[in-house]
C-alpha cells in the first residue's frame, strides 16, 4: 500500500512540474529522423505483446519489457 | 502520507503546461503466430483494435487465443501428451489531457486449469519540451489454479506490479531510455503437475518422483537501459540491456539488438539477435539426494541455470488497397525467430540406462512465426 502511495503522489506530481515550459534542447523541427516509425521500439504492439509472452513463458525472469498492453503481469499461465 | 501535501498535489496534477500530446493511430492488427519446439506446438489467432475519440480518448481491445499441443520433454517423462486452449481478452482505455496520458487496462485469461484477470493503471507525462517522456504503472493480477482431473484442487495468485520508464531525446538521431519494473507474487506459484526426482536404489532407474513444492511468496525486480539510433541513411539501430533479480535468487541478463531497414517506399527489413542468460533458483535441483530432501523443491527448467539465443527477422510491405477504402493504408507482416535454449542444470531423462545424474543436459530449438496483417483507419 506504501508503494502505491509513493506511485500515485508521484503519478499525480508529474504534470504539476512546469518542466513543459523549458526550452529543448532538440527542437521539434529538429525531430524529424525522431518520428520516423523504424525508430519506434514497439512498431506493432500485437507482435511486441506475442514475443514478450514468448519469452516470458520460456524464462524464469519477468518485467521492465515495456509492456503497456493492459496487463503487464506477464503469460497468466502455468 | 501528509494529506495535505496529496491535495495540494493532486490539485497541482490538473494545472500542466498546456503543450499538446497525440495519442496513437488507430488501427487494427490481426494475427496467427506459430511457436515449435521442445515437443509443443502452439498456435492460434490474435487480435488488436484501437480506436481514438475527440483526439483525446482512445479504446483498445484485444484477443489471444492459443491451442497448445503438448508433447514436451516433462510431458513424455512424467505425465502424458495433451491438448488445451487458451483464450485472452483485453480492454484499454485512454485518455489524453495536454502532455498526460492516462490509461487503463483490464484483462481476462482462461485455460483448462487456469484463470487469471488483471487490471493495470498507467500515467505517462511529457516534460521538458517533449524532450522526457515518464510513464509510472501500477498493475494487479488475481489469478486461480486448477488440477485438471481433481475438482477438490483450487488456489490462487496474487500479483502486483510497480513501474517507471523514462524515455529521452538525447540528439536529433538517438533516444534512450530506462525502465524499472518491481513485481510481488504471493500464493500457489508451482506446477499443480510437475514433478522433481530424487535418487532412489530401490527404484529400477535409480530415482523417483514427488510433487514440486515453492515457496508461497516471490519478490523480484528489473531494471532495462535502452537505445534506438538512427543511421546515416534510413536504418535505425537498436539495443537493450535488461537485469532481473528475485528472492528466489534468480538473477538474469538480457541482451538485445536489432537492425531495421526500410527498402524502396514499401518495404521494411528487421534482423535481430537475443542473448538471455539466468542463474537458477536455490531450491531448484535436477536430483535431489533423497525424498522430501528439502522444504522446497523445484525441477521446472525455467527456474534452472540456462541460457537462449534469439535470430530473427521479419519483413513487413505497406500498401493501399483501392477497394477498402476505410483503410488509409495497411501491412502485412511476416516475422521469424529461431530460439535456442540450453540448461545447464536439467537432465534429459529420455536417455535412459545410466547412472542417475549423468544423462545429457537438455537443450531444444524452437521455431517462432508470426503472419499478421495490420490496418490504419
Amino acid at each position: 500500500m506504501r508503494h502505491l502511495r509513493v506511485i500515485l503522489l508521484l503519478a499525480l506530481a508529474l504534470p504539476a512540474t512546469g518542466c513543459g515550459r523549458l526550452e529543448p534542447s532538440v527542437r521539434p523541427y529538429e525531430r524529424g529522423l525522431l518520428v520516423d516509425p523504424i525508430m519506434h521500439r514497439d512498431r506493432d504492439p500485437i507482435s511486441s505483446s506475442y514475443i514478450r509472452h514468448v519469452n516470458e513463458s520460456g524464462e524464469g525472469a519477468r518485467g521492465a519489457t515495456g509492456d503497456t498492453s493492459g496487463t503487464g503481469l506477464g503469460c497468466g499461465c502455468n | 502520507m501528509n494529506s495535505r501535501l496529496f491535495v495540494v498535489l493532486a490539485t497541482c496534477a490538473f494545472m500542466a503546461p498546456a503543450t499538446a500530446d497525440v495519442l496513437d493511430e488507430d488501427r487494427v492488427d490481426v494475427m496467427y503466430h506459430v511457436y515449435e519446439g521442445g515437443g509443443e506446438t502452439i498456435d492460434g489467432p490474435s487480435v488488436l483494435v484501437r480506436k481514438k475519440f475527440a483526439d483525446k480518448y482512445a479504446v483498445s481491445a484485444s484477443y489471444y487465443a492459443d491451442m497448445v499441443s503438448s508433447s514436451s520433454i516433462d510431458v513424455i517423462t512424467t505425465a502424458s501428451p495433451y491438448k488445451e486452449q487458451r483464450k485472452e481478452y483485453g480492454l484499454g482505455f485512454e485518455y489524453l489531457r495536454d502532455d498526460t496520458t492516462y490509461k487503463l487496462g483490464l484483462s481476462h485469461g482462461k485455460e483448462s486449469d487456469y484463470e487469471s484477470n488483471a487490471a493495470q493503471a498507467i500515467i505517462r507525462q511529457s516534460l521538458f519540451g517533449d524532450l522526457t517522456t515518464v510513464s509510472l504503472s501500477y498493475a494487479r493480477g488475481w489469478d486461480k489454479v486448477f488440477r485438471n482431473g481433481d475438482p477438490t484442487f483450487s488456489d490462487q495468485v496474487d500479483r502486483s506490479v510497480f513501474g517507471i520508464d523514462l524515455s529521452q531525446i538525447a540528439t536529433d538521431r538517438l533516444i534512450v531510455g530506462l525502465a524499472w519494473e518491481a513485481v510481488t507474487e504471493d500464493g500457489y506459484l508451482n506446477n499443480p503437475y510437475r514433478l522433481v526426482r530424487y535418487l532412489d536404489p530401490r527404484a529400477p532407474i535409480g530415482y523417483s518422483y514427488e510433487p514440486e513444492r515453492y515457496p508461497r511468496t516471490r519478490s523480484g525486480s528489473a531494471l532495462a537501459a535502452r537505445a534506438s539510433y538512427r543511421l546515416p541513411f534510413r536504418a535505425t539501430l537498436q539495443g537493450e540491456y535488461r537485469y532481473y533479480t528475485d528472492d528466489w535468487k534468480i538473477s538474469a541478463h538480457t541482451l538485445y539488438a536489432s537492425y531495421t531497414i526500410p527498402y524502396g517506399d514499401s518495404w521494411i527489413f528487421d534482423a535481430h539477435l537475443r542473448y538471455y542468460t539466468q542463474d537458477g533458483a536455490d531450491f531448484y535441483s535436477d536430483l535431489y539426494p533423497r525424498q522430501n530432501f528439502q522444504a522446497f523443491l523445484a525441477r521446472d527448467k525455467n527456474l534452472s541455470s540456462m541460457n537462449s539465443q534469439t535470430v530473427g527477422v521479419g519483413a513487413s510491405y505497406q500498401f493501399i488497397m483501392p477497394w477498402a477504402h476505410f483503410f488509409q493504408k495497411s501491412s502485412i507482416n511476416l516475422k521469424y525467430d529461431l530460439i535456442t535454449y540450453r540448461y545447464d542444470d536439467f537432465r534429459d531423462l529420455r536417455v535412459r540406462g545410466v547412472p542417475p545424474g549423468t544423462e545429457p543436459l537438455y537443450w531444444f530449438n524452437a521455431s517462432v512465426i508470426q503472419l499478421y496483417f495490420s490496418g490504419w483507419f
